[in-house]
């Protein structure tokens, strides 16, 4: 048996290569690779067995500055390629990122199977609203009316939800974070890392040169403490500058609403507590956005399933190779069934 | 010529054939694969030599009683080798009309058309596009027919086992197949065991079945016959002494691929979506789980062979198959493994095309995309199977060049490949030369580019300590497989992509002459599935003092490296495709050679007497 020394403790620039990072000063994407770097310091990720797979886009570029493994695959088609990875093996660390038109857009169809699937990867979607490598079309993420080359007059077709499209294609995880809120991202990042199966996880990006400023209605300094709500387990729904603006849930109207804590009697106690197990919570906090909710950031959803998909699937191989006729010998594959000997 | 020649009159009254075409015929919910998947066995197990070609509609009830839903099974068997599924038809077995409108056109001239008159029915006619009966208008004049109402005797045999009239009905297969097996004097005991296997949970209903089988042949041993109704006895063939079994093209791609797995010594990641006719790999491989094999039913053609690029990448041999317009989807993916340089096997059970094509008949006309069929200048390997027993050997050799190469192969097969069935020597795995791989697990001057004598680059499992590296489809550097945008770079890079394919030349056997002379007045060249008829063709015109070869490729690319000098030794070089004429178009652009077509795309195998037509047009002209 060899002995191996107990690896000296990695640094967030451990993870980083010796790649000149190319995406445009002020991307939000920086941010996030920041982000990426210090989760996996913290949770003393294995380099040698960490795999980012991404498909294209400037998101895409991402492998390229991780000093793990990594494979820049082709649009669309990462969580493909990361499903047969887990499947030859699924001992690998498997982390999909991409933006809103690869996974939303050419490769909506993968990100919901890989998803419904519940195979286990980290899925990272940086939703900035617009494609921003071919130079500023919108996205199926962009807002209703979104000018850009391709839609001069606005864009007229309704956006899709990430994460109400993730809900409806049965994930077990589903979180939300914002390039910019540097503090909350690694804490989410490595709850999301840490759920056994599918993780999906937003990341709202600001495109610096076709979509600045995008988010600023909820992002800015001003706004943010009014538009953004943290949501946590077992915590109440609370947010505001004063910390009193709360969610209650009408039964009546099958609807949420916001309101104060100490107007019109409201208390502490009649405020919703977020119940990352509850589906239909999550559907309901996903879809909330300003001007009249805040947006919802943090785990809006958590309820790991007994077995992702490659366990569930090697499991199965198992089972069968113990009661298999003929155990891997080829010889007698050849030789089962019907045969006859000339003479 | 290949087909029915009656010879002598033996003593048992039985008259002595050399071979012998059946074709069992009838609508698709009667049962014809199966009949004829049963005479097959039987056939195999009495020692003759045989070939199948299964015919059947893309739908999958058609209308009863249609044309369009006529499903049928054709044998050729006999006491020497059978290389085809036959020309023409000694007997036809036609269970309604319909099958006798589709398939009496196949029947010789005197050949023998048994046809179920139970369902010879005015509505039937109607249904089959029939004016009037055409048992009494002339249709089947210059035919022996033998009018038989098939349905009543069947009923009537399977009264003792209180099945349903339409239960009961199911059976009237097995009363034709009973009446056959009388005919050409088969044995009826595997097919009975057979039934009570596949019916152990209903013994009525394969009580009922095998009372019907013995119910045909026992109408066949005591009615009076008319006169002109012979019986048969076709002796066992002289074959290759062995251990046999039949064989389809589906499963023994199946095994083959396995097996190539296995001498490579890595594990496989099958993934596939289905399609006709290539689901057939993927059901083959399924249950196979205890030969290291994980098969993944993916959402669709992009990402089975995403998913299976991902495999090599993690390490296993990843293999994806499909039909041409999956091919197609699958493209991008595939310039992405040949750009990245790793391992991939692309199964392509070619099929009619373009688009949706005709799913069920057999082409070959997906070779362009094979060896052409992506952006960019991106060569791989394309090798070919030429027979359903062929098709084990073929995978093996794409599972060496795949790993040896770290490179895409295109592994083509076709509908009647996979389909048909035929006697195999079955082989022993320990005949076989290992080609196992290596995993690049030491660091010291690692390059993720960097080549080996054959120009393949290292396989590295992510998990590998030490080894960490990014690949991707944009150009790399030469070397380290960083993102380059250097023109010489690029350059340098698809050079040394072209000549890591051709090389691949220098490590496949020279192309060696199937049958005849190294030179002379003409050759016969073929690929695939076209090898039974021009073989047979070939030795019918040698017999008759034609001076003429065949040679049949089993690597289409690159080329054997002495093809174009073997070529011309010949003064013409004939080249018959089930397309509209694609590998002669690479012959010619590689060899200036002007080679003669023989196009045909009817969604039916070469006739014999088809290509010695074209040989006899070329050489006499």
């Amino acid at each position: 048996m060899t002995v191996q020394t107990a690896p000296e403790k990695l640094l967030p620039k451990d993870y980083a290569t010796d790649q000149e990072v190319r995406w445009c000063p002020g991307c939000g994407d920086y941010a996030i690779l920041k982000a990426v770097q210090k989760t996996l310091a913290e949770i003393e990720a294995d380099p040698a067995n960490t795999v980012f797979i991404s498909g294209i886009g400037c998101a895409a570029r991402f492998p390229y500055y991780m000093e793990t493994y990594g494979f820049h695959t082709i649009h669309g088609r990462a969580p493909a390629f990361a499903t047969g990875i887990k499947l030859a093996n699924p001992d690998l660390d498997v982390w999909v990122v991409g933006g809103d038109g690869d996974g939303l857009s050419i490769g909506g169809n993968h990100t919901m199977h890989a998803i419904r699937r519940n195979v286990d990867i980290t899925y990272l979607l940086f939703n900035n609203e617009i494609y921003g490598l071919t130079k500023g079309q919108y996205s199926p993420t962009s807002r209703l009316g979104t000018r850009s080359p391709s839609t001069p007059h606005g864009s007229i077709d309704s956006p899709v939800s990430a994460l109400q499209f993730a809900l409806g294609a049965n994930a077990r995880f589903v979180a939300r974070g914002i390039d910019r809120r540097i503090d909350h991202l690694p804490g989410l990042l490595a709850k999301s890392h840490a759920h056994k199966g599918c993780s999906f996880v937003e990341i709202i990006q600001n495109c610096i040169v076709y979509n600045d400023g995008a988010f600023e209605h909820f992002t800015e300094k001003d706004v943010k403490a009014e538009n953004q709500v943290e949501v946590e387990h077992g915590q109440p729904i609370i947010w505001g500058a004063d910390g009193n603006k709360a969610l209650q849930f009408d039964a009546k109207t099958f609807k949420l609403e916001v309101v104060t804590i100490g107007e019109n009697g409201v208390t502490e106690a009649d405020v919703l507590v977020h119940d990352e197990k509850n589906r239909l919570l999550a559907q309901m906090i996903a879809a909330m956005e300003p001007p009249h909710f805040p947006i919802a950031i943090g785990v809006l959803f958590n309820d790991p399933d007994d077995f992702s998909y490659e366990q569930a699937v090697h499991a199965q191989n198992d089972m069968v190779k113990q009661n298999a006729k003929h155990a891997g010998d080829m010889n007698a594959l050849l030789r089962s069934g019907a045969t006859w000997t000339v003479t | 010529m290949e087909g029915g020649t009656a010879a002598a009159q033996l003593d048992t009254g039985r008259q002595e054939m050399d071979s012998a075409v059946v074709r069992f015929a009838g609508d698709s919910g009667d049962g014809m694969q199966l009949t004829g998947s049963q005479f097959t066995q039987a056939t195999a197990l009495a020692g003759n030599d045989l070939a199948t070609f299964p015919d059947f509609p893309a739908e999958i009830r058609a209308p009863v009683g249609t044309t369009f839903g006529v499903s049928a099974f054709q044998i050729n068997f006999g006491a020497r080798q059978i290389r085809t599924s036959g020309d023409e038809l000694d007997v036809l077995i036609a269970m309604n009309p319909a099958a006798l409108k589709v398939n009496l056109e196949d029947v010789r001239k005197g050949g023998l058309v048994i046809v179920d008159t139970g369902s010879f029915t005015d509505k039937n006619f109607r249904k089959a596009g029939y004016e009037s009966d055409p048992l009494e208008d002339g249709s089947v004049d210059g035919f022996r027919v033998l009018k038989i109402d098939m349905s009543r005797l069947t009923m009537e045999s399977v009264k003792e086992f209180g099945l349903s009239q339409k239960e009961g009905l199911r059976s009237k297969n097995m009363w034709a197949l009973g009446l056959v097996y009388w005919l050409f004097d088969r044995d009826t005991e595997v097919t009975a065991n057979w039934l009570k296997g596949k019916f152990a949970k209903r013994p009525d209903i394969a009580n009922a079945n095998i009372g019907a089988m013995m119910a045909g042949h026992a109408f066949g041993e005591t009615a009076e016959m008319p006169e002109e109704i012979t019986t048969h006895v076709i002796p066992p063939a002289n074959i290759k002494p062995g251990l046999y079994r039949a064989v389809t093209g589906s499963d023994a791609m199946a095994w083959g691929l396995c097996a190539g797995s296995q001498l490579a010594g890595t594990e496989m990641l099958f993934a596939g979506y289905p399609i006709t006719p290539a689901s057939a790999l993927l059901h083959a491989l399924a249950p196979l789980k205890d030969f290291n094999i994980t098969t993944f039913q993916a959402e669709d053609e992009i990402a089975a062979v995403c998913a299976a690029i991902g495999g090599s990448y993690a390490g296993a041999l990843g293999i994806t198959s499909s039909s041409g317009p999956g091919i197609a989807l699958k493209g991008e993916a595939i310039g992405l493994a040949v750009a990245v340089e790793l391992p991939l096997i692309i199964v392509n059970s070619q099929r009619g095309g373009p688009s949706t094509g005709l799913p069920t008949k057999t082409e070959q006309s997906d070779l362009y995309q094979a060896v052409y069929g992506r952006n960019g200048d991106t060569p791989l390997a394309v090798v070919s199977c030429s027979g359903p027993g062929d098709a084990f050997h073929a995978a093996i050799e794409a599972c060496r060049i795949a790993t040896k190469y770290m490179t895409p192969v295109m592994l083509l097969t076709d509908g009647y490949i996979n389909n048909a069935s035929e006697p195999w020597l079955i082989p022993d795995m320990a005949d076989f030369e290992p080609f196992p791989v290596t995993y690049r697990t030491d660091p010291e001057n690692f390059q993720p580019f960097s080549r080996d004598e054959f120009l393949a680059r290292p396989w590295v499992k992510p998990g590998t300590p030490g080894l960490m590296h990014r690949i991707g489809g944009i150009e790399k550097d030469y070397t380290s497989g960083n993102i380059s945008y250097d023109a010489m770079n690029h350059q340098r890079m698809t050079d040394v992509r072209r000549d890591k394919i051709l090389n691949i030349a220098n490590d496949i056997p020279e192309q060696a002459v199937e049958l005849g002379n190294d030179s002379g007045k003409l050759a016969v060249l073929g690929w695939g599935s076209t090898y039974g008829p021009i073989n047979r063709a070939v030795a019918n015109l040698r017999e008759d003092g034609v001076d003429v070869s065949h040679i049949h490729l089993r690597h289409i690319w690159p080329l054997p490296r002495n093809l174009g000098d073997l070529l011309g030794q010949y003064d013409q070089v004939l080249i018959p495709e089930m397309n509209d004429g694609q590998l002669i178009t690479v012959i010619r652009s590689e060899y200036l050679i002007d080679a003669i077509p023989l196009n045909k795309v009817t969604g039916k195998p070469f006739k014999i007497n088809e290509i010695e037509n074209a040989v006899h047009g070329a050489i006499d002209n």
